[in-house]
């Protein structure tokens, strides 16, 4: 009685064991080495998660929240969200600011709450700890009182920048991002032209990368090819001359650079005393967009040489003799044989130099002058000034034009073509 | 075991019962600076011991220790921008400023003091200036003495080295244009102030030779690629005295920025930092420390005496951006103006930057 169920299941299992489809049993098999290659990559997976997908996504969020105020100022966020976009400031608004000042100057919240503020309309931080550090010493009514204080408490611009900081989540660095800001009833509209950066430095860093990608090309593909095509002893030798600058700092690199080009530098003073150019007449190679150019093209040259010789090295010279023996001339049979081989080293190097170039800041502060500067020094600037919403903002803003970059090249080349090495 | 354990433990007991006087500083020239003036005559003086520690900035180390509760380290160097910020957060003790030592000729401390060299939390220690640099051997006849002259591409035809940044800069501007340094600021803050600095720089632009790095512009004197640069006033102190460079510097319309010593709120010798801090603040102890680097006492009494430099032979004097032939046209750097105005003007610095 007691053994009945599991005489049967065991005489279920056995009957069913052959009945099992080979299907099933090849579905499940498979579903096991999948487990095992997956806990092989799991390390990389978490270490990627950790270190690259996490505060990506946490640098992204910066952008668009950032509760300076709206954790400083309790009592005006609710007013703000009691009362419709545009509303004029009463005393209500000027009691709850009031009750807020001293909460800010009890948990000493003054400075971080005026400096989300300020972002918005510059000059209000010091009002903000100016106004906190007497703050206990206010009586109603609270307007004149504060009015008396400093005349810039009546600024709608302010009222309306509290406003979209009484909620942490905002536009407001991407929309300064892209050279607007908000008008005092809720609209926004583009800065004054003196202040327009964002815009003109984000096309000219593109432009600019895409110059120095191309010269790259133009400089890297015969001496790849001149590498690839060398018996293997002398294709080594020259190789460390491509190595080896890459192996020096970065630094040491444009510093020498700095040294050659300068108008009392080698190259210069080379030119002078063969007489091409008069004493006066120094070309001026460096501290602006000239000499950008031309030091991060040496930078970043390596980049383009590698992947153009590791594809190059392994595309058999049978295919242009054949086509030459057809009777095309030299010309067609590199368009036509030779390059679209080619084509999976320069798409990898290409995108490898462009996408390395966009985010250099180092050289073009060093070299750049006054028109070399690029996006990446402006989000070193406000990384330094511990605006991180601001520069995350340009950041994402850089990160969306190269991911864009990138699609556009899948869907024109087709990144299965990539090639690095 | 145990015995060791014990006494082990009983030494750390009585180590930490000694008063010890930590202070945490930024090393190199300024650290070794501050050990010589401050802490070594300290100790000698007071029996108290001190060490010292060096960082890249103490205000984040110390605003970690103060957030975690275990704070120690008794007394800070920080610049004084920090120093209001981290008292504005809480972070510091604060320091009744009537304690501090009179000046060695009487003069009360508060009167003693550079204005604004003392704030609620921190006591100024030195000051260090964003100067005008030339090389004498570049000039023949008449040499360039003011800041107007660093605007004047007529009288002095040439390049000229440019801080890559609008503070300092725009003050200069201001200042070669004759704005008096008390109203500044208060140009600055409007926006036809702010115009008019551009303009001035306007006049220079296609002069211009921007550096970033301190370093750069005694490299770009030493080159001969500028006439005249704008330069930190300890960097050309070097490469004059130390490195024997033929370089000068034009005091007019020096922009100054100061340094401080502040102690940490929970410091654990409280008494005895605060004891320090009176001690290396006094006459002496801030006329001693210029004797080891550049960098100018912020007290009238520490600059009436003669401080020679550690080489036995230069008077230091000329050298210090607090001197009083040296701040005839002088301005501080208002940390409050920047804070309020940075990103602001530094789009508008960029964008004046870029259009040609």
């Amino acid at each position: 009685m007691v053994d009945l169920p599991r005489i049967a299941v065991q005489a279920a299992t056995a009957a069913a064991g052959p009945e099992i489809p080979l299907k099933a049993r090849l579905a499940r098999a498979q579903a096991r080495a999948r487990r095992r290659a997956f806990l092989l990559v799991l390390p990389l997976l978490l270490f990627i998660l950790l270190t690259f997908v996490i505060p990506i996504g946490q640098m992204l969020q910066r952008s668009i929240y950032h509760d300076g105020f709206s954790g400083a100022a309790p009592a005006l966020v609710e007013w703000f969200a009691a009362t419709p976009a545009g509303t004029e400031p009463d005393e209500t608004a000027f009691a709850a600011l009031a009750s807020d000042l001293l909460f800010m100057k009890e948990r000493k919240l003054a400075g971080e709450a005026g400096t989300r503020i300020n972002y918005a309309v510059p000059g209000s931080r010091s009002l903000f700890t100016a106004a906190a550090r007497g703050a206990d010493r206010l009586t109603a009514p609270y307007r004149p009182a504060l009015m008396a204080e400093d005349g810039k408490w009546a600024d709608p611009l302010l009222w309306a920048a509290m406003r979209e900081a009484a909620s942490p989540w905002t536009t407001d660095f991407y929309l300064s991002g892209i050279d607007m800001q908000r008008t005092a009833n809720g609209g926004i509209e583009r800065v004054d032209e003196g202040s327009r950066v964002y815009l003109a430095l984000y096309a000219k860093t593109f432009l600019l990368s895409a110059v120095i990608t191309i010269i790259c090309l133009a400089l890297a593909f015969p001496v790849a090819h001149l590498l690839a095509t060398l018996p293997m002893a002398r294709a080594n030798l020259l190789m460390i001359l491509v190595l080896l600058p890459f192996w020096t700092s970065l630094l040491v690199r444009t510093t020498s650079w700095i040294v050659l080009l300068q108008s009392q530098g080698v190259i210069n003073s080379l030119l002078v005393s063969a007489g091409f150019i008069g004493d006066d007449g120094r070309l001026a190679l460096i501290y602006n967009r000239t000499g950008t150019i031309i030091v991060m093209v040496h930078i970043l040259l390596p980049f383009m040489v590698l992947p153009l010789y590791s594809v190059m090295r392994v595309i058999p010279p049978v295919y242009a003799r054949a086509a030459r023996s057809l009777g095309a001339t030299s010309w067609t049979t590199f368009r036509r044989i030779y390059l679209p081989q080619t084509l999976p080293g320069i798409g990898a190097g290409v995108l490898l130099v462009f996408i390395l170039a966009v985010g250099y800041y180092i050289t073009p502060a060093l070299v750049g002058g006054a028109d070399g500067q690029l996006f990446s020094n402006q989000i070193q600037f406000h990384m330094s000034k511990s605006n991180w919403s601001q520069a995350a903002a340009l950041a994402a803003m850089l990160l969306a034009g190269v991911l864009l970059l990138y699609w556009l090249y899948d869907r024109l080349v087709g990144i299965d073509k990539l090639k690095l090495g | 075991m145990k015995k060791l354990f014990l006494s082990t433990a009983a030494s750390c007991i009585a180590f930490a019962a000694q008063a010890d006087v930590t202070v945490m500083s930024w090393g190199g020239t300024y650290g070794a600076a501050q050990l010589e003036a401050h802490l070594k005559p300290f100790t000698a003086k007071t029996g108290i011991r001190t060490t010292m520690v060096d960082t890249d900035n103490a205000a984040a180390p110390i605003r970690a220790m103060v957030e975690a509760g275990n704070v120690t380290v008794d007394v800070a160097s920080i610049e004084l921008a920090d120093a209001i910020r981290l008292c504005d957060e809480g972070i510091l003790e604060s320091i009744d400023a009537t304690t501090l030592p009179d000046g060695s000729d009487g003069t009360p401390a508060s009167d003693d003091f550079f204005p604004g060299a003392v704030t609620d939390c921190a006591v100024g220690t030195d000051l260090w200036a964003n100067i005008i640099a030339f090389d004498t051997t570049k000039f023949e006849g008449e040499k360039p003495s003011q800041a107007a002259d660093f605007f004047d591409t007529v009288k002095f035809p040439g390049k000229r080295g440019l801080k890559k940044n609008p503070k300092a800069v725009l003050e200069l501007a201001l200042m070669a244009d004759g704005v008096p340094a008390a109203e500044v600021y208060s140009n600055l803050a409007t926006s036809e102030g702010q115009g008019r600095a551009f303009s001035k720089l306007d006049t220079i632009k296609q002069d211009i030779i921007w550096w970033e790095a301190g370093a750069q512009p005694p490299q770009l004197l030493a080159d001969g690629e500028v006439l005249m640069t704008t330069a930190y006033n300890g960097r050309i102190f070097n490469a004059s005295i130390d490195e024997g460079k033929p370089f000068e510097i034009i005091w007019d319309g020096q922009v100054y920025e100061l340094n401080t010593y502040a102690i940490p709120k929970g410091a654990t010798n409280l008494e005895e930092a605060m004891e320090f801090v009176r001690f290396a603040t006094s006459t002496e102890g801030l006329a001693e420390q210029a004797r080891y680097i550049s960098y100018g006492p912020p007290r009238h009494s520490s600059n009436a005496l003669e401080i020679i430099y550690k080489d036995g032979k230069t008077v230091m004097g000329p050298h210090l951006p607090s001197s009083p032939e040296n701040r005839r046209n002088a301005l501080e750097t208002s940390v409050d103006f920047w804070v309020d105005h940075d990103t602001e003007l530094n789009e508008r610095f960029n964008n004046w930057l870029i259009a040609n």
